[in-house]
């Protein structure tokens, strides 16, 4: 017989008895399930600090741990708009209002230009959090525009991508904004502008079938997930379980797909390095 | 014949046409009056079911198992065609084919995505759905054509490129981009045209080009209504609405700016006459071809740039225009 029992069944405290635990103090790990505090995880670069877990963390954060201190952000004036109509369970207006309210972001990926290790660059990174970072006509035209600005200011470009793939609800825009980044890279290699293209937790999708894949340096954070169909669709085609591994990080480096895995840790190091070995990149056309 | 659950009427009155041709076969009574009448009201309900199809429909008709696919098309627009196997790294791939042929004497190079004519076949062309090796092959053949200066035609049709282990282990995504980033850069005129299905990456891993047209009874989008139902309805049921939503028709993508322009197909879908589908197709890739050809490898490669970075739609903040431009 156990010691203690559960007399009556269910939470019986009332909602406005109920004691909160105030946000932002505590960090409970997806990946481990260990608790650590926000600090700590602070310190470890937004990673846990018992597992190293990288967690899905936003462009500005990304912008404060490469850039030497300030950056100039760019192209903020683009917003996305339902010009289909479309409508699902919630129309693509409302999907856009609640993804505005609930990030207070523009959009799904962020450009600014800065200085790492007193070298310019300009970085491009997504957000997960709006609208699962998927690409419409504004992150198609905010890349297209990076791209312009990098190649006139011949600045290296770093575009970071954590992106779940094309945004349905722009139908066929936003799978033409794969061949719209494309093109546009295509154009900027031949400048001899480098591009390095890093691959964040997930990449999947259209994302990855573009401008992810065609860094003239690909590299990505440990155990991210990248891979054109995402698992469960691969998984419902073959009717079979997939391999443990599958579609990380280690797995594309295994497969000859990225040129090195990085840790949060040393990221704003090895962008150093490589805008260091690349400051003098020239076209050879 | 294969009927599509729209065309019940039609079936209903070839039903009755055989009949009576039965009928007539035994040659006691005179049916030709009635099988005159007979034929004149197919002809006028085809066209009252054509006159306005919906989303889905469309989208039934692209999947029409008589349709013709690739190698029909090519066989019968060109006297002499060398088909070209193989990516020359992995593997050859059934789904995508390609080689040179000729239309009228200009040299060409084809590529495309094929689909199998029976169950067998279907499944040897894995129902259309390319592997990596696949767009490997095509941009091979598309740079031999720009070694030769040999016009490149793609011919696009398929449900999507395959989602399985092997194809991501072989860099599905990286065969996909890396075939955008060559498009945009070739020096031969590239002339696209969607003949079936036009489903997300896998179509516009050989979709990039110059002039890019669709046949009437085809659809091109971000994703098939049926798998846009199941993320966006989380449930099959609603293809049809997806379809609707999508905007995926050969009227909503010339509207759009997309595509260029439709390509008219007989009445009742190109499988009903393909010899005349493949008439009207190959009449129109010799016009794109002939005007492409006029400009140089630069202008074109320049319009390519301009067609696509042109798409999007978005709103543009005046505060926030201005607030950028002080910061550049």
């Amino acid at each position: 017989m156990g010691w203690f029992k559960r007399l009556k069944d269910g939470i019986q405290t009332a909602t406005q008895h109920k004691k909160e635990a105030p946000d932002g103090l505590w960090y409970k790990c997806k990946h481990c399930g260990e608790t650590s505090t926000m600090k700590e995880m602070r310190e470890n670069y937004l990673k846990c600090p018992k597992c190293n877990y990288h967690t899905r963390i936003g462009s500005h954060d990304y912008f404060d741990l490469i850039f030497d201190g300030k950056y100039t952000e760019l192209f903020l004036e683009l917003k996305s708009k339902d010009f289909l109509n479309f409508k699902d369970l919630k129309t693509y207006e409302d999907r856009l209002k609640s993804a505005n309210k609930k990030t207070d972001l523009p959009d799904a990926i962020s450009v600014a230009h800065g200085k790492v290790r007193k070298r310019p660059v300009v970085i491009a990174a997504m957000d997960f959090s709006y609208i699962g970072g998927s690409m419409g006509s504004v992150v198609g035209e905010k890349i297209a525009r990076a791209i312009d600005f990098a190649e006139e200011n011949r600045m290296p470009l770093l575009l970071i991508s954590k992106s779940g793939g094309a945004r349905m609800m722009e139908s066929a825009f936003s799978l033409m904004q794969m061949a719209k980044t494309s093109a546009r890279l295509a154009r900027m290699a031949k400048a001899g502008v480098p591009y390095f293209s890093m691959m964040t937790d997930p990449t999947t999708g259209g994302v990855t079938a573009s401008f992810a894949m065609l860094g003239d340096l690909n590299f990505a954070e440990p155990e991210a997930l990248i891979g054109f169909a995402g698992p469960r669709v691969i998984k419902e085609t073959i009717k079979k379980d997939l391999p443990e591994g599958f579609q990380t990080s280690e797995f594309l480096l295994e497969h000859g797909f990225l040129d090195f895995i990085v840790d949060r840790a040393d990221i704003k190091e090895k962008i150093g390095d490589i805008l260091l070995l690349f400051s003098n990149a020239e076209a050879n056309a | 014949m294969v009927f599509l659950d729209f065309e019940k009427p039609l079936e209903v009155l070839y039903e009755q046409l055989e009949k009576i041709q039965q009928v007539g076969e035994q040659g006691e009574v005179d049916v030709s009056a009635t099988i005159k009448e007979l034929e004149n009201k197919i002809k006028q309900t085809r066209k009252e079911l054509y006159n306005d199809l919906s989303g889905w429909q469309r989208v039934q008709l692209s999947r029409h198992p008589e349709r013709p696919y690739t190698l029909y098309y090519i066989e019968q627009m060109c006297r002499k065609f060398v088909e070209l196997h193989g990516d020359r790294y992995f593997a050859d791939d059934k789904a995508i084919v390609g080689g040179i042929g000729s239309l009228d004497g200009q040299s060409v190079v084809f590529v495309g995505h094929q689909k199998g004519v029976n169950t067998k076949m279907r499944q040897y062309r894995n129902f259309g759905m390319a592997n990596p090796e696949g767009y490997r092959k095509a941009l091979r053949l598309m740079k031999l054509a720009e070694r030769f200066n040999f016009p490149v035609v793609c011919l696009v049709d398929t449900p999507g490129a395959f989602p399985g282990i092997e194809a991501e282990e072989r860099g599905q995504a990286e065969a996909i981009a890396r075939n955008m980033f060559e498009m945009a850069q070739l020096r031969v005129p590239i002339v696209v045209t969607v003949i079936g299905e036009g489903a997300s990456g896998g179509a516009i891993g050989i979709g990039l080009g110059d002039s890019v047209y669709m046949m009437e009874n085809t659809w091109y989008s971000v994703i098939s209504p049926e798998s846009c139902s199941s993320i966006l309805w989380r449930s099959w049921d609603y293809k049809e609405q997806a379809a609707e939503q999508l905007k995926l028709t050969a009227e909503h993508m010339t509207d759009f700016g997309i595509v260029d322009g439709i390509i008219k197909e007989p009445l009742g879908g190109a499988h009903t006459a393909p010899d005349e589908a493949a008439k009207i197709l190959k009449r129109h890739l010799k016009k794109e071809i002939a005007e492409l050809q006029k400009m140089t490898p630069e202008e074109r490669i320049e319009r390519r740039l301009e067609k696509f970075g042109s798409i999007g739609q978005y709103d543009v903040l005046e505060s926030e225009a201005e607030a950028t431009a002080k910061a550049k």
